[in-house]
C-alpha cells in the first residue's frame, strides 16, 4: 500500500537524528531527576522517537488534553474522568490479542511497550460532539501488533475491547452503554499506518482518565472509535458491533469517518471548535487525513456507509 | 423600609448567584478546557431550573396556605427570561459568532434548537406584560396569556433531552420535576371541577 505523507512538512521541518539524540539524553537527565523527586513514579517509558508526524499543528497543553474527557467508564461529565479515574489500576495489565490468527498472544502491558519502538505522532482529535484537539500521542502502529498474531485469512475485522469491571470504572455500574465498551475497524483499517496504539502522552505515560494503560488512536475517525484502556483484541469475520451502534444505531455508524457532509441526525458536523479556540473552524475530510486513508473508502457511499 | 431588610431585595442578590459565580470562575480560570460551552450550558440549566421556580410558587402558596409568596413570581420569573436571553446570546455570540445562515439552518433543522428557540419566543410576550400598567390593560386576558409559561416550560425541557448524547439522567430530573409541578395544578383543576 502506498502511503503518502502529509503535504504540510517540509524535510527541514524534520528533527534532525543528531538533535534528537541531544534531545534524548536531556529527557534521559530530566527523567532521572523527576525519578528522584516522585518517589513511587510509574516505570518510566522506553525513549521514543520524534518524527514528521503532525508537523504545522500546535498541540493542546497537557491540562486540556487531561481535564476534558469523554470516558463514560468514569462519568458522562467531561470533567469526570479527571475526577474518578484514579480507581484503575493500570498495573498489572495484560493485552490479549486473539481469534482468528495463527499466533494468539497475551502481553504484559511493560514487555509490550519494550517490544515495539516507541515514536511521537501529533495527531488531530475530532470529538462526534463539535470540538476538536491536537494530541502528541506516543506508541507504535497496531499493524505491528497485529503482524506478530498472524492474522488467518478469515480474518476481515477487528475487536477491541475495554476493561469491565466497576470496581476500577465506577461508571460502569450504570447501563448507559452496554458495557464493556467495544470498538471496530475494518482490518485493513487496522493495519493502516496511522493506526496507533498508544501508550504515552507528551512524553510521559499515557493518564488513567486518557485511556491508560493503552488505547486506540484511529485519527480520522470520530473520537469514540479510539477504544481506551482496552484488554482484548479481537480478529473476526463479522463486523463487529459496537457500544455506540449498540446504543444509538441511527446516530452511530460502523465506519464514523469525520465526515463535515454528513451531518450527525442531531447536530451540524460541518465546523469543529478546536479547544483553546474561539472561533470553529471548518471540518476537514477526514479529519485532514483524506491523503493517507481516502483510498480504503474508495467506491463506497459515505453517507450510507456513515 | 431600609433596602437590607427587604426580602425582595435579597432575593435579588439571589437570583444573580449564576452570574457572579460564572464571572468568578471565569477570572479564576474555572471555566474548563471548553469554557463556551461551560457557559452556554450552564446559562441554560439556570434558565430551566428559574422557569421552575417560577412555576413552583404556585403550588407552595396552595400548600403552605401563604399568599406572601406571590410577590416574588414576577421578579423569578424575569430572571428566568433573562437567564434565558443570555443562554440564546451565548449560543449566537460565543458558540455560533452571529453565522445567520449556520444559525438559521439549525433552527429549522435540529428539532433540540427548534424547540429552545420556541421556548424563548414564548417567553417573550410574559417578560412584556410583565409590568403592572401591562396587567391592569390587559385584565382577564393576562392570565392566558401567562399560560404560555407552561408549554415554553415543556420546550425547554425536550430542548435539553434531545441535546444530551447518551445519559439522560439529568433532563429526567429536570422533566421529573415539571411533571409534578403540571400535575398539581392539574389535579387542583380537576377536584375544583369535580365540587363545582
Amino acid at each position: 500500500m502506498l502511503i503518502k505523507q502529509a503535504p504540510d512538512i517540509q524535510p527541514s521541518e524534520i528533527t534532525a537524528e543528531t538533535v534528537y539524540r541531544q534531545r534524548r539524553q536531556f529527557i534521559r537527565a530530566a527523567a532521572a531527576l523527576a525519578a528522584l523527586a516522585l518517589t513511587p513514579a510509574r516505570a518510566a517509558l522506553p525513549p521514543y522517537k520524534k518524527n514528521a508526524y503532525g508537523g504545522g499543528e500546535s498541540a493542546n497543553t497537557w491540562d486540556e488534553i487531561t481535564h476534558y474527557n469523554n470516558f463514560y467508564e468514569f462519568g458522562t461529565d467531561k470533567t469526570d474522568p479527571a475526577k474518578y479515574a484514579h480507581s484503575l489500576k493500570p498495573r498489572p495489565w495484560t493485552l490479549a490479542i486473539e481469534g482468528a490468527c495463527r499466533k494468539p498472544k497475551s502481553w504484559d502491558i511493560d514487555a509490550l511497550t519494550r517490544a515495539f519502538p516507541l515514536e511521537e505522532r501529533i495527531y488531530r482529535l475530532r470529538c462526534v460532539e463539535g470540538w476538536s484537539m491536537v494530541i502528541p500521542w506516543l506508541g507504535f502502529p497496531l499493524a505491528s501488533l497485529l503482524k506478530q498474531v498472524e492474522p488467518a485469512g478469515n480474518a476481515k475485522y477487528v475487536e477491541f475491547i475495554t476493561l469491565h469491571d466497576p470496581q476500577q470504572m465506577p461508571g460502569q455500574r450504570q447501563a448507559i452503554l452496554d458495557w464493556p465498551y467495544r470498538e471496530g475497524l475494518r482490518l485493513d483499517e487496522a493495519m493502516h499506518p496511522l493506526t496507533l496504539m498508544a501508550v504515552g502522552l507528551y512524553g510521559r505515560e499515557l493518564p488513567n482518565q486518557n485511556g491508560a494503560p493503552i488505547r486506540l488512536v484511529v485519527p480520522w475517525k470520530y473520537g469514540f472509535k479510539s477504544a481506551k484502556s482496552i484488554v482484548k483484541i479481537r480478529l473476526v469475520e463479522q463486523p463487529p458491533i459496537s457500544s455506540w451502534m449498540k446504543a444509538v444505531p441511527r446516530e452511530y455508524g460502523f465506519y464514523s469517518n469525520v465526515n463535515p457532509e454528513v451531518d450527525h441526525p442531531r447536530w451540524s458536523q460541518a465546523r469543529e471548535r478546536r479547544i483553546g479556540e474561539f472561533l470553529k473552524r471548518p471540518t476537514l475530510m477526514f479529519n485532514g487525513y483524506g491523503e493517507q486513508v481516502a483510498q480504503l473508502y474508495r467506491g463506497m457511499d459515505l453517507r450510507k456507509n456513515f | 423600609m431600609a433596602l437590607y431588610r427587604n426580602p425582595k431585595a435579597w432575593l435579588f442578590l439571589l437570583c444573580l448567584y449564576p452570574l457572579v459565580r460564572l464571572a468568578a470562575l471565569a477570572w479564576t480560570g474555572g471555566l474548563g478546557a471548553n469554557p463556551i460551552e461551560f457557559i452556554t450550558r450552564s446559562l441554560g440549566t439556570w434558565t430551566l431550573t428559574g422557569l421552575l421556580i417560577t412555576l413552583a410558587v404556585t403550588p407552595v402558596r396552595r400548600l403552605s396556605g401563604y399568599g406572601g409568596v406571590l410577590r416574588y413570581r414576577r421578579m423569578l420569573g424575569l430572571f428566568a427570561f433573562v437567564y434565558g436571553m443570555l443562554h440564546l446570546l451565548s449560543y449566537l455570540w460565543l458558540d455560533q459568532f452571529f453565522d445567520w445562515p449556520g444559525i438559521f439552518k439549525d433552527i429549522l433543522k435540529r428539532p433540540f434548537i427548534t424547540f429552545g428557540m420556541a421556548a424563548f419566543i414564548l417567553l417573550v410576550p410574559l417578560a412584556l406584560t410583565s409590568p403592572h400598567a401591562a396587567m391592569r390593560r390587559l385584565g382577564r386576558n393576562w392570565q392566558r396569556v401567562h399560560w404560555l409559561i407552561y408549554p415554553a416550560a415543556i420546550g425547554a425541557v425536550l430542548h435539553y433531552g434531545w441535546l444530551v448524547k447518551k445519559d439522560l439522567t439529568q433532563p429526567l430530573i429536570y422533566a421529573g420535576i415539571l411533571a409534578l409541578l403540571l400535575g398539581t395544578r392539574i389535579f387542583w383543576r380537576y377536584k375544583k371541577t369535580k365540587a363545582g
